[in-house]
């Protein structure tokens, strides 16, 4: 076999750009990203049973296996459980850009909340980045209807 | 349970990239080996469970384009997607359904073909989670964060095991990534996503397995070396990263729990002489055998650094070099089961593990260790 020899094809049958997908964000996950949008809130929903509030609302609570209805504002400000600083890049499905490194995740108990929320946080020096450490959430001016509505969050 | 037992094992050796072969090529040599190492024929099969995961075949109802090269035409096939520890206990549950002696179960994946961080992020929440890009790796990081620091678990300790397990992949031939490596060299590779470095990571490849389930009677006409399973058990956490205790891994002590029960076993640490773990990073080695019972909580740093997970050491760790080494998703785990039936039959070759008579093959499906499977191997019924 000789390097000119072709043995591969390229064929674009991703999930991203020829499978376009248009996904429900569901009765309770529409709220979210409305309020988000409208008014900077964000909205959780409280299990009946146990009172454990999730955010972003799904409408099920896992342990006890009802359904949730009442939709509750969590605050926009919490504690920072965990994070990562990545230093590798990543094609953005959503824009199709190469996302610039490092970015920090996070993982965040927000206030009112019971489940943890993943975001970005916008320091990407791990010494500078305390477990526990207060965050409030920063929103976009421009919000366009998203999880990224809001930008990231920030140390306070 | 009634007795069941593997009756024969195939896999191909791990590429970064097997450019010459196509899935179904692949799923062809492990059923040709897991055939040729039973001694039987694809006649004497009476039935098929096929592992594959559509994206990254990149063409939905996978399961249906390899039935040809897995010997399933004209025979009853069934298909599962998921890990292979998860598609063997599919494969086991239609053994013991009682319609079928025999049952060939066989997974492939091609990683080369396609961009693993978008396949990975497709795991996640459409919503509310994959706009931000998160991926196996990432969220695999937030995990090992959360744990280490509530345990105090070192990077130098993971850094070991990747020293350990890069160097068992040495004496196994069917391994990808096979390397001396030192402490120090791990702890200078790459930050990928803080604090798992390039060296704490599975290596993307291409590869398949194969093997024979049989009932008792049966197993024993087919081989003079059946490997019985004694016991399984899974459990599965939820989806959502936000909903877990990610320094917990509760899941996994369910699943240990369930197989250690089934198969009998009171202590795993006096009763259970080699594991095959599903360690795509390094954390997951102190991780995993903590919630499998082999320390205490908090411990399993420790456990790495004793040496005790050594190949020669007293409980020895993915003597095949794990998925460290070789991690094809979805057949990592079939490999796991058969790595384990291989040292319980004195097969493995170089990497042969002194005295095993009873295994722990383990699987992880999901994001950063969402659901667990354990399978308990041994050599007498």
């Amino acid at each position: 076999m000789t390097d000119s020899e072709k043995i591969c094809i390229d064929v674009l049958s991703g999930p991203d750009e020829e499978q376009p997908f248009h996904y429900a964000a569901g009765v309770y996950g529409s709220v979210f990203i409305n309020e988000l949008r409208d008014n900077k809130r964000l909205m959780g929903i409280k299990c009946p049973k146990c009172g454990k509030v999730y955010v972003p609302p799904r409408r099920v609570c896992p342990p006890c296996f009802v359904e949730m209805t009442e939709l509750v504002e969590v605050s926009s400000e919490g504690s920072l459980y965990s994070f990562s600083v990545v230093s590798f890049g990543f094609l953005d499905p959503a824009t199709g850009k190469e996302k610039p490194v490092p970015y920090t995740y996070a993982v965040i108990d927000l206030d009112g909340a019971d489940n943890r929320f993943l975001h970005f946080l916008d320091e990407t020096d791990h010494n500078k980045i305390k477990i526990n450490a207060r965050v409030k959430a920063i929103f976009e001016e421009e919000r366009t209807g998203g999880l990224l509505d809001i930008k990231h969050f920030t140390m306070v | 349970m009634q007795p069941v037992a593997i009756v024969g094992v195939g896999q191909t050796k791990v590429e970064a990239n097997k450019i010459r072969e196509r899935f179904e090529d692949m799923v062809f040599e492990a059923t040709n080996k897991a055939l040729a190492d039973a001694g039987m024929t694809i006649d004497q099969i009476d039935n098929v469970t096929t592992i594959s995961n559509d994206f990254w075949d990149g063409r939905t109802i996978s399961s249906m384009a390899i039935n040809d090269a897995c010997g399933s035409y004209d025979k009853n096939v069934s298909t599962a997607e998921g890990d292979g520890t998860f598609g063997a206990i599919y494969g086991l549950m239609r053994t013991l359904a009682g319609t079928f002696e025999t049952t060939l179960v066989v997974a492939h994946h091609k990683g080369s073909e396609s961009v693993m961080r978008l396949i990975t992020n497709a795991m996640f929440d459409p919503i509310f989670e994959r706009s931000m890009g998160i991926d196996a790796i990432a969220s695999a990081a937030l995990q090992a964060g959360s744990y280490m620091r509530k345990y105090g678990i070192s990077e130098e300790q993971c850094a070991m095991v990747s020293v350990k397990n890069h160097g068992n992949a040495k004496k196994n031939p069917y391994a990808q990534l096979a390397m001396d490596l030192t402490v120090e060299e791990v702890m200078r590779s790459e930050m990928l996503s803080d604090p798992i470095k390039k060296l704490d990571c599975c290596p993307i490849g291409d590869g398949a397995a194969a093997l024979i389930l049989a009932t008792g009677e049966r197993a024993k006409k087919i081989t003079e070396k059946p490997v019985w399973v004694k016991g399984v058990g899974y459990c599965c956490d939820s989806y959502h990263l936000g909903y877990r205790d990610l320094a917990g891994c509760d899941a996994l002590v369910a699943a240990a729990k369930q197989a250690y029960t089934m198969a009998g076993i009171v202590d795993p640490r006096k009763e259970i002489d080699l594991v095959e773990l599903h360690d795509a990073f390094t954390y997951q080695e102190p991780f995993w055998l903590e919630g499998m019972g082999f320390c205490e909580r908090g411990e399993g740093g420790k456990l790495t650094e004793s040496g005790k997970t050594a190949l020669g050491s007293e409980l020895p760790v993915s003597a095949s070099g794990g998925c460290l080494s070789s991690n094809p998703v979805l057949v990592a785990g079939l490999v796991r089961i058969i790595e384990c039936a291989l040292q319980i039959r004195g097969d493995a070759g170089e990497h042969q593990a002194d005295g095993v008579k009873t295994a722990l093959a383990h699987g992880v499906n999901g994001p950063a260790g969402q659901s667990h499977c354990c399978w308990i191997l041994g050599g007498e019924a």
